[in-house]
């Protein structure tokens, strides 16, 4: 088998997808930058947000969905800021009628205004009515490995721990955590929160996961269409990387040009 | 007759369908959804729901968003 064929498309609730990173749309300085960095990202799945339409404010400003084409962008509406399972529900039920049926969504559920770690028990909850409702959930989530798998047992069809707290740019704090949740998961397993960097990126995906979700990382970066770029790159280096089965860590050195022919 | 639309109150009249006030809003063309006292209304609905007093009415649209 040709090594090319060992990297696969992602595929989430029975969907393919060429690109392993996700993009966030929050934080950009306006729809332009937006719009190219989602392009430079190569992302075919986004998150938006569902919120209150500023009534009487703005009336010629283009919506986010006018740019965002569906038939190019898979969306991904989000529960941003909810900290209670009956919002969360609630954001979800809006999101599919805004999206004319669509059922796949985000789940976060808050518990903490500083951390913005996830609240693990509403979760659990939040993902028990949703999947029941006929939602393909995507559920971020700490880096529990317990809490990770009844996640997945529930019927999530896709569970994302976090790096590091969301906007933090800290990078992948628990690696070995990452790395037991993956070893355990039947589902896709995507980091969501607390990129920072490319490197970041590239780390997250040679642990073995199956995507990375990032939004910050992107946006406030200094030159955020150039490190979209940057991010595509990460991502296919770090997911060929670990198809290809990195060589051992060693404690000494070893030669790589042969002793024999010499002539010194 | 007052209702509450997204928070604030405003007075609107009475028999008015939630397509009128869209229109009224100057919020027909948006790509919306509709909440009114916590339960969703079908898009189809809006030319024949008809508010009433005191109803709790969310109007929202998708926005840039990551998390939180």
């Amino acid at each position: 088998m040709s090594d090319t064929n060992l990297n696969q498309p992602l595929v989430i609730a029975g969907n393919s997808y060429n690109s392993r990173l996700l993009v966030g749309t929050g934080k950009y300085k306006d729809n332009v930058e937006t719009q190219l960095a989602l392009e430079a990202s190569g992302a075919e799945i986004i998150t938006i947000a569902i919120r209150r339409t500023n009534i009487g404010q703005n009336p010629g400003e283009p919506n986010l969905l006018d740019i965002l084409p569906a038939d190019k962008y898979t969306l991904l509406p989000n529960t941003a800021g909810c900290y209670t399972v009956e919002d969360a529900v609630r954001t979800c039920k809006l999101a599919r009628e805004l999206l004319n049926g669509h059922k796949l969504v985000k789940l976060e559920v808050l518990g903490d205004e500083k951390t913005l770690f996830p609240d693990a028990i509403e979760t659990l909850k939040a993902a028990r009515i949703l999947v029941d409702d006929g939602f393909d959930v995507m559920v971020y989530t700490n880096d529990d490995p317990l809490i990770a798998k009844e996640l997945e047992n529930i019927g999530c069809v896709a569970v994302m721990p976090l790096a590091a707290p969301i906007g933090s740019g800290l990078g992948i704090r628990n690696p070995y955590n990452i790395l037991t949740i993956i070893e355990n998961a039947n589902v896709p397993i995507l980091v969501d929160a607390g990129v920072g960097t490319a490197s970041d990126a590239a780390i997250a995906m040679e642990l073995g996961c199956d995507g990375i979700l990032m939004n910050t990382a992107i946006a406030a970066a200094k030159h955020p269409v150039l490190m979209a770029s940057a991010m595509k790159k990460a991502i296919e280096g770090g997911r060929e990387a670990y198809l290809a089965g990195r060589m051992p860590k060693k404690r000494f050195a070893s030669a790589s040009s042969p002793i024999e022919g010499t002539f010194f | 007759m007052i209702v509450f639309i997204n928070g604030e109150n405003q007075q609107i009249d009475s028999g008015l369908s939630i397509e009128k006030l869209l229109e009224q809003l100057d919020l027909s063309q948006k790509r919306l959804a509709v909440e009114i006292n916590q339960d969703i209304v079908p898009r189809s609905e809006f030319p024949i729901h008809i508010l009433k007093e005191a109803d709790k009415i969310e109007i929202v649209q998708a926005i840039g968003g990551g998390s939180y």
